[in-house]
């Protein structure tokens, strides 16, 4: 097997090359772009169902970057597909994972504030602003 | 696949890695696999805890200082973030074309990319350094968070702790990178890949260094932008 290293070194990366390496930089840039106009987009509106949105768009445009480091940078476009899927398969556990605490997160919130009417008054306090205490921190 | 077997014997009949890639770097997938998992788990925790609390500080606020911010009086969200965004992406594709130049067997080549990956990576630590401690310099800390809610209301720590223990894991992973991009920059500079006759070690560095990049583009997602 000791001569297979060098012969796995030459038959690798087939695909690829210089142009692609520009293509997914040029892209990676245009949806961080995006991202950050969108950012501020978001920071002009007010909290509601349009906020949501923006955010949602924002996930996909992460989950769109995410795809082109993994499959074009580290090139796992271009390795076997026994070999993705191991890697891709148990990653699948993301989902359940982030539905069901974050699922659990919210429905903790909704039963607080329903059973818990101190827990409701102490999160409508409104926080003293000290501008003081930063300046002797300095 | 373009990678296609020619021999009569299937791929799983021994006498070749079925993969077709070499140990070291299958193990560095499996190793990058199982830190997604970390990862994830503190960003989920993270996702889970604001999803339980009413009212989040606005990052748009809190993350609206830049160097010479105070100078110029004008605090702009996103600008000192996606400058270090910038930065990681450019390492990245710096990265990549040192891989590139490894796979022509190009020894300068790869040491030069490799040196413009570590700067990259020294600017993103620098950068990471001046925003702690200038959050630092605002009250904010493990335990201690002086920024109030998006509407004003009182906000827990919790802010400051996810977001130093995280953004900080992560700035750890960029260190680690960078000193392993160091002893592969010694490693190439004094020929140790071409006696042996591949740069398959710097492909596994490059694996490591994009998945910190990866990592970025979730944390700068969670934490700065929504």
């Amino acid at each position: 097997m000791d001569h297979s290293i060098a012969s796995i070194a030459e038959e690798q990366h087939v695909g690829g090359g210089r142009k692609e390496i520009w293509r997914v930089t040029i892209i990676l840039t245009v949806l961080t772009l995006i991202e950050l106009v969108l950012g501020f987009t978001m920071f002009e509106m007010n909290e509601g169902v349009g906020r949501h949105f923006v955010k949602g768009a924002i996930i996909i445009l992460m989950l769109a970057k995410a795809f082109y480091i993994v499959a074009y940078f580290m090139h796992l476009k271009h390795e076997l597909r026994s070999m993705i899927l191991t890697i891709i398969v148990p990653l699948t556990l993301f989902v359940w994972f982030i539905l069901a605490f974050l699922g659990d997160g919210d429905s903790f919130r909704n039963y607080k504030n329903k059973w818990d009417r101190g827990h409701v008054e102490r999160s409508m306090e409104k926080m003293p602003v000290k501008t003081e205490d930063t300046h002797h921190l300095e | 696949m373009d990678t296609t077997v020619t021999t009569t014997t299937g791929m799983w009949k021994g006498g070749r890695s079925p993969f077709n890639v070499e140990y070291g770097k299958l193990m560095m997938w499996y190793f990058l696999m199982s830190d997604t998992f970390t990862f994830g788990a503190l960003l989920i925790a993270y996702g889970t805890t604001r999803f339980a609390t009413n009212g989040w500080p606005d990052p748009y606020i809190v993350f609206d200082k830049y160097p010479l911010s105070d100078v110029l009086g004008k605090p702009m969200p996103l600008v000192f973030v996606s400058i270090m965004t910038f930065i990681l992406i450019i390492s990245s594709v710096t990265m990549v074309l040192a891989v590139h130049e490894g796979h022509k067997m190009n020894r300068k080549g790869v040491a030069k990319y490799l040196v413009l990956t570590i700067i990259g990576g020294l600017a993103f630590l620098s950068c990471q350094a001046w925003e702690w401690t200038h959050l630092f310099h605002e009250g904010a800390w493990w335990g201690r968070n002086p920024f109030p809610n998006a509407d004003g209301t009182i906000s827990t720590t919790n802010f400051s702790n996810f977001f130093f223990t995280i953004t900080g894991f992560h700035g750890f992973h960029v260190f680690s990178g960078v000193c392993i991009n160091i002893i592969m920059l010694i490693m190439v500079l004094r020929g140790v890949f071409d006696r042996r006759g591949h740069y398959l070690m710097i492909e596994k560095a490059g694996l490591y260094w994009h998945f910190v990049d990866l990592v970025w583009v979730f944390v700068f997602t969670c934490f700065y932008l929504i």
